[in-house]
C-alpha cells in the first residue's frame, strides 16, 4: 500500500533527523555519511577517525541486527555488475568533490538553509532524475 | 568516551531510520527519481521528516558555543557555489540513479545487502580515493574535513 510507505518514510525520516540532531547537539558534528566515510578513507579525519568508525559501525550494525530478527530486508540492488561498479564509483567521486551527499547537503544543509546544501541537492536530484529517464526510458538499461 | 557512545547511538538511529523509511531499497529511491514511471514520493516524506527535527536542532545549536560533550559547534555555512560543488553533485546524482544507493544506505545495508552491496561499497571507496587524486582542494586542506 503506497500510503503506508509514505508514513514509514515520514517516521524513518524523523529518526534520521533525530540522529542528525543528536550528533550535532551532543558531539558538535554534522551527520554526513560521505564525509564521515570519506575522511577516514583519505586520512583527513584526524582525531575524529575513531568517532567516525564507531558511528559507521552503529549505522551498519543496527540494520544488520534488525535484519536477523525481521527477515525479508532487501536492497533489490541490480544484479548488473557494470551498474553496481559505475554507480559506486560515481557516488564516491561525486560526493567527495561536492563535500556532501543526501545526508550532509540534504538533511543537514537544507535544514539550516545553507546555499551549498540547497544547490547541491537540486543538482543531484536533477541529475538523478535525468539519468534515470535516460537509463530506463531511452536506453532501457535498468 | 561519551562521544564514542553517542556516535554509535546516533549511527544506529540513523541506520534504523534509513531501514524503516525504505531508503535502503534501491527500487524506492529509483522510483522517486523516475518521474515518467510509477512515481514514488516516499523519499520526499523521508527528507521532510528528517529536515524538521534538524531545523529545530540548528536553532538550539545557534544559541550554544559548544555541544554537550564540550566539542565545538560547526562553523556557519560556507556559501561558496563552485564547479566542484555542482559538478560533484551532478556526478553523484548520476551514480545514485544508476544503482539506487547513496553513501548512508550503502553503509546501512551492508549487513544484508549481499555481495552486490559489498561491491558497491568498495567501488564507492575507490571513487572517494580517485576524488583526492584528481582534484586537489583549491580551498585548503580543511575543505576535505569541513562540513557541508
Amino acid at each position: 500500500m503506497m500510503q503506508t510507505d509514505w508514513l514509514w518514510g515520514l517516521a524513518g525520516g524523523g529518526l534520521i533527523g533525530l540522529a542528525a540532531a543528536m550528533f550535532l547537539l551532543l558531539n558538535g558534528r554534522i551527520m554526513g555519511a560521505s564525509s564521515l566515510l570519506g575522511s577516514v578513507v583519505d586520512g583527513t579525519a584526524g582525531n575524529k577517525t575513531l568517532e567516525n568508525i564507531v558511528f559507521m559501525a552503529g549505522l551498519a550494525g543496527v540494520p544488520w541486527l534488525v535484519s536477523l530478527i525481521w527477515s525479508g530486508q532487501s536492497t533489490h540492488l541490480t544484479p548488473d555488475l557494470w551498474a553496481i561498479v559505475l554507480g559506486g564509483v560515481l557516488v564516491g567521486l561525486g560526493t567527495r568533490l561536492a563535500n556532501g551527499c543526501t545526508s550532509g547537503h540534504g538533511v543537514c544543509g537544507m535544514s539550516r538553509l545553507s546555499r551549498r546544501g540547497i544547490v547541491a541537492s537540486l543538482a543531484y536530484v536533477g541529475a538523478g532524475m535525468l539519468m534515470i529517464s535516460l537509463l530506463r526510458h531511452v536506453w532501457g538499461l535498468v | 568516551m561519551a562521544r564514542l557512545v553517542f556516535a554509535a547511538l546516533t549511527g544506529g538511529i540513523f541506520g534504523l531510520g534509513l531501514l524503516i523509511s525504505g531508503m535502503t531499497d534501491t527500487r524506492k529511491v529509483q522510483g522517486f527519481l523516475d518521474l515518467f514511471g510509477d512515481w514514488d514520493p516516499t523519499l520526499a516524506f523521508v527528507m521532510g521528516g528528517a529536515i524538521l527535527p534538524m531545523a529545530v536542532a540548528w536553532r538550539i545549536a545557534a544559541r550554544r558555543r559548544v555541544a554537550l560533550t564540550g566539542a565545538p559547534m560547526p562553523p556557519p555555512p560556507d556559501g561558496t557555489i563552485d564547479a566542484r560543488l555542482v559538478g560533484g553533485s551532478v556526478l553523484f546524482g548520476a551514480g545514485w540513479a544508476v544503482a539506487g544507493l547513496c553513501p548512508g544506505p550503502a553503509l546501512a545495508s551492508i549487513g544484508f545487502g549481499g555481495t552486490g552491496g559489498v561491491i558497491f561499497l568498495l567501488a564507492m571507496v575507490a571513487g572517494m580515493v580517485v576524488a583526492t587524486r584528481i582534484a586537489r582542494p583549491t580551498d585548503g586542506v580543511t575543505a576535505w574535513t569541513s562540513d557541508p
